[in-house]
């Protein structure tokens, strides 16, 4: 099974969304570098919309995350609500 | 020359504040919000005791009939600290003027109707005075309330309610210049509708408990007296003339929708926290909405005439959804 990964700038902002995913994905691994942080979750990660709201106390639009974004795998899927990355296997 | 690069990963030592770290029982980053909320506020080794009331300490619990485990769990769901709160008030502001230099523009409130001017005016201005209050009675929870998690947020709602009582004055004056703010004043002062209303608001002057006061503005008041004007009041301005009303009100709605999150997320975290919480909401609640519906009635028939009952009905129904959400049934 491989790895469905996300990468972040570490900001105020993109902190809020690895504590999203990190809600959302229970098996998510976390890796911590000085100014980037890369999620591995196995096979599919999800990124919620209510749940970056609610972690970052205002209303969010899912595209806004691209603005931290260094680099994802996986297959894309995007809607209003959920941004999910994942493999067919 | 051979210029030898090597990777040198340097970890901070500490993530965040000590005191941040034990509260969320680890070492991790933490919000602006948290580190400018959390445990700000002195809570032993006072010197003095407040002259003016030597039976309390300058911050202290007792103050309201309300418990908590833990203040701090009040936290405010916007997560606005000051930099925070000024910048969203700051947009905010900045679409509101928009809007009022559009109309100014292109003359629309000299062109909203006579009658249309006259029925806004009527209903809608006296509500600077309300605003005014409003700000004084949500100082008063900033300063006696308990915990930098409330204190900051009521400031702030009162602080936004000054600005609310700017734009109801501006939408005043661009009405009808100043004959509306002193027509406006003295139906305040002496209009037989605005009595119970004013009575309601400056009962609340001297209402001792911050978290009573917090319930009777915030929640049981302006729960009822935003839906009523911002909502239908201006739906029926929409529909009888033209969109210029919303426009010059827009802050007031957005504000509205903004702060009952955080209304709603104090409510039904202190309801949570215990049981005699529960009842004491429960008891203000039902209280305060009582005198709410009487104190709006004659407001509600100023604006809505034959129908104001059944307009009256929806907003308590509402707010009582909004009650249900929050884990208080009354």
């Amino acid at each position: 099974m491989s790895n469905a990964f996300i990468a972040f700038q570490k900001n105020d902002e993109s902190r809020c969304i690895v504590e999203a995913i990190l809600e959302d994905n229970p098996n998510a691994m976390v890796d911590d570098q000085p100014s980037m942080v890369k999620i591995d979750v196995p096979n599919r990660l999800v990124i919620k919309r209510e749940t970056v709201e609610e972690k970052i106390g205002r209303s969010f639009d899912l595209q806004e995350l691209q603005l931290h974004l260094i680099t994802i795998s996986g297959h894309l899927d995007e809607t209003d609500d959920e941004f999910t990355l994942s493999w067919n296997s | 020359m051979a210029i030898d690069l090597r990777t040198v990963s340097i970890t901070p030592l500490r993530q965040t504040f000590g005191h941040l770290a034990r509260r969320m029982g680890a070492d991790k980053p933490a919000s602006r919000y948290i580190e400018a909320t959390m445990d700000l506020q002195p809570v032993e080794n006072y010197h003095y005791r407040p002259t003016w009331e030597p039976e309390l300490d300058i911050f202290d619990t007792r103050r309201t009939a309300i418990s908590m485990k833990d203040w701090y769990s009040l936290k405010d769901p916007r997560q606005y600290y000051y930099g925070a709160w000024t910048l969203a008030r700051g947009k905010m502001q900045e679409v509101a003027e928009g809007d009022f230099e559009l109309v100014d523009e292109l003359g629309l409130a000299a062109a909203y109707p006579a009658t249309g001017k006259d029925e806004a005016l009527k209903v809608f201005l006296p509500l600077r005075h309300v605003a005014w209050a409003s700000n004084l009675n949500k100082a008063y929870v900033s300063s006696y309330s308990y915990g930098i998690a409330m204190s900051q947020a009521a400031c702030y709602a009162s602080m936004d309610q000054l600005g609310v009582a700017q734009y109801v004055s501006r939408l005043g004056l661009a009405f009808n210049d100043l004959d509306a703010l002193a027509e406006a004043k003295s139906a305040w002062l002496e209009g037989a509708e605005w009595q119970e209303l004013r009575r309601y608001v400056e009962d609340l002057m001297v209402e001792k408990d911050w978290f009573e006061v917090l319930v009777a503005q915030d929640f049981a008041l302006e729960g009822l007296l935003y839906p009523l004007i911002y909502e239908r009041f201006n739906e029926k301005l929409n529909g009888a003339y033209s969109p210029v009303f919303s426009m010059l009100t827009r802050f007031q709605r957005e504000w509205f929708g903004e702060t009952t999150k955080w209304m709603d997320s104090v409510l039904k975290t202190a309801a949570a926290d215990n049981p005699a919480n529960k009842a004491k909401l429960v008891e203000w609640i039902r209280h305060w909405r009582e005198r709410a519906v009487a104190a709006l009635k004659p407001v509600a028939t100023l604006a809505f005439g034959d129908e104001a009952d059944a307009v009256m009905e929806e907003v308590v129904h509402n707010l009582n959804a909004r009650a249900a959400k929050a884990g208080i049934a009354l």
